[in-house]
């Protein structure tokens, strides 16, 4: 008998919600998904709850934010009532996060090459000599040209697209089994871009990574991804099989690809969204 | 209106030195939208922050109008920044952020001029008191774009405007550039990886690669896929979408 793989991730009716002035605002209403050994994208207009899903279960949002979900789980672990010691352990060194600002997320007083090693350190309980030669080899893997030179650079230093690879590089290096990718590549070049794709695709073929891709790039995650989750105001509005997604009937993920620039015709004016009130409602 | 002759930026000295810029030059005509492309790291935004006066430590020449890029003109030229996290002061509310300039420049009717200027960039006056760390990627952005254009500048240099943005508002933000565009006769330089929005946004545009411009094209011709040097050609073919046999064959061009 065939039974399937437990997923890495569990989500069920995931919430999060905020308190205003005016009652709560609820940025993230009822999501829900499970994450196998895969790519799995998440994408939707800007403010829809994508990057607070990433960061509600690695259990880091905001003092102010209400989290309630009736399950969310890592490899059986319950993240909800998991301890502050057990999520600190899981954390950087089995699910990670690459933030969506790669500069907030790094100390400003350190070169980035020590942040790298740090990572490798403590979470790969290896030698001060052998963390610095994985920081390194992780730097040269993201193609960073010129590792030595960079490693010893603040993070003021580097360029968008070198500190973005800086915090990829710093969560890969201690082989995380699930890696939350909150918009890793937005500021790459398309060539670095398809290569560092290249060495996530790598780690969930052949080591079995689970990869939540946190992207806007509609035809980036189309031809990267296994599955897609598309994303309005808290809400999943759909999910599809990437290689469906350029062929999507509902109307809001029509909208979203009607509204890309594309380097084949000379449209003056860029459709934008009509948002229909009834995509709000929860079913 | 802007003008770069062997433009050169090096940061540090001695072995350690980093050349950063290592001779460029182009022309943007007054009016006109030019686009920088190229591999991370290659320069772009060096470029721009020398023109944007706040980096003054570079040989050759710049020129904005009749001026050196040396002389900071926030009233001739502004610059949108690629990082809207670090462009914003965290502990300053939109309204703060946007009336700023107005004060530091004496000009008068600011809370029309925020108000109005929330409603080009899309956001209703509900976000005029929020502080960054209450919006979105994507709100931010548009926050940085508002204020930019709070002193009606001239030229409009663009560091990655959209990189942060969803596509939807993606294409508001590039409608409402062309539109001002258009209205104030805005000279543009936008610096963009995805080569889809140079070719909407752009008339012109450079390919950067180690601090160098590798060739210089119209948008017709990139919209024809045909350009000149390999370089360029391999980022053409990395612009399609993800694919491992490309990934694996990219080089790295020196
Ligand atoms: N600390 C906070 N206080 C109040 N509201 C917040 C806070 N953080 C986020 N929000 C709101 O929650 C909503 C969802 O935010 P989130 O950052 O998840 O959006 P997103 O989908 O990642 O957008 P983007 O594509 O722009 O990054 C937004 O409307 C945002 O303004
Ligand atoms: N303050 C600095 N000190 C030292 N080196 C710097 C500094 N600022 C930039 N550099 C270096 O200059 C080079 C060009 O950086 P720049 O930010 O202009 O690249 P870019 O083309 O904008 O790249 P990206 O597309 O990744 O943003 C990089 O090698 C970078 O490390
Ligand atoms: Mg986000
Ligand atoms: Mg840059």
């Amino acid at each position: 008998m065939n039974v399937a793989p437990p997923p890495l991730l569990a989500v069920e009716d995931l919430r999060v919600s905020f308190a205003t002035p005016t009652g709560p605002f609820h940025a993230v209403r009822g999501v829900s998904f499970t994450l196998g050994r895969e790519r799995l994208g998440i994408v939707g207009e800007s403010g829809s709850g994508k990057s607070l899903t990433g960061r509600a279960i690695m259990r880091l949002l905001p003092a102010s934010a209400q989290l309630s979900a009736r399950r969310l789980s890592f490899d059986g672990i319950d993240l909800l009532s998991a301890s502050t010691k057990t999520l600190r352990g899981l954390r950087g060194a089995r699910i990670s996060l690459v933030m969506q600002d790669p500069k907030y997320s790094l100390n400003p007083v350190m070169t980035v090459g020590e942040q790298i090693a740090e990572a490798a350190r403590i979470h790969g309980g290896v030698s001060k000599i052998e963390a610095r030669l994985r920081a390194l080899a992780m730097l040269e893997a993201v193609r960073i040209r010129d590792p030595e030179r960079v490693f010893r650079l603040f993070p003021h230093e580097v360029s968008g697209g070198m500190g973005q690879r800086i915090m990829i590089a710093m969560m890969l290096v201690p082989e995380p089994d699930v890696l939350i990718a909150d918009e890793p590549t937005s500021a790459l070049d398309v060539t670095v871009q398809l290569q560092v794709l290249a060495i996530l695709d790598d780690l969930v073929r052949q080591r079995g990574m689970g990869l939540l891709f946190i992207s806007h790039d509609l035809e980036l995650v189309a031809s990267f991804c296994d599955r897609v989750l598309v994303m309005y105001a808290g809400r999943v509005m759909e999910e599809l099989s990437a290689r469906d997604l350029a062929s999507a009937r509902h109307p809001y993920t029509r909208g979203l690809l009607n509204s890309l620039p594309r380097l084949g015709d000379e449209r003056a004016e860029l459709p934008t969204l009509s948002r229909d009130p009834a995509w709000l409602e929860e079913r | 209106m802007i003008s770069v002759r062997d433009l050169a930026i090096t940061f540090g000295s001695g072995p350690g030195a980093v050349h950063a810029v290592r001779g460029v030059s182009f022309d943007v005509a007054d009016g006109e939208s030019f686009g920088l492309v190229g591999e991370s790291g290659s320069g772009k935004s060096t470029v721009l922050r020398a023109l944007a006066g706040l980096n003054r430590l570079w040989t050759g020449s710049a020129t904005l109008g009749e001026t050196s890029a040396r002389v900071q003109q926030p009233r001739l030229v502004q610059m949108v920044f690629q990082d809207p996290y670090a462009s914003l002061h965290p502990r300053h509310t939109v309204d703060r952020a946007l009336s700023e300039p107005l004060e530091i420049h004496r000009i008068g009717d600011a809370n029309e001029r925020v108000e109005r200027a929330l409603a080009d960039v899309g956001l209703g006056p509900a976000f005029r008191f929020r502080y960054p760390n209450q919006l979105s990627g994507g709100q931010r952005q548009r926050v940085a774009i508002a204020r930019a254009l709070m002193l009606e500048p001239r030229v409009l240099l663009l560091d990655e405007p959209t990189s942060a943005l969803d596509v939807s508002v993606q294409a508001e933000i590039l409608n409402l550039l062309r539109r001002l565009r258009v209205e104030r006769r805005l000279t543009m330089i936008l610096v963009s990886h995805n080569l889809a929005v140079v070719a909407h946004m752009c008339d012109r545009l450079a390919v950067m690669n180690r601090g160098l411009v590798v060739e210089e094209m119209d948008v017709a011709t990139l919209r024809r896929a045909e350009p000149r040097e390999a370089y360029t050609r391999q980022l053409l073919t990395a612009s399609k979408g993800y694919d491992r046999e490309v990934a694996s064959g990219i080089v790295t061009f020196d």
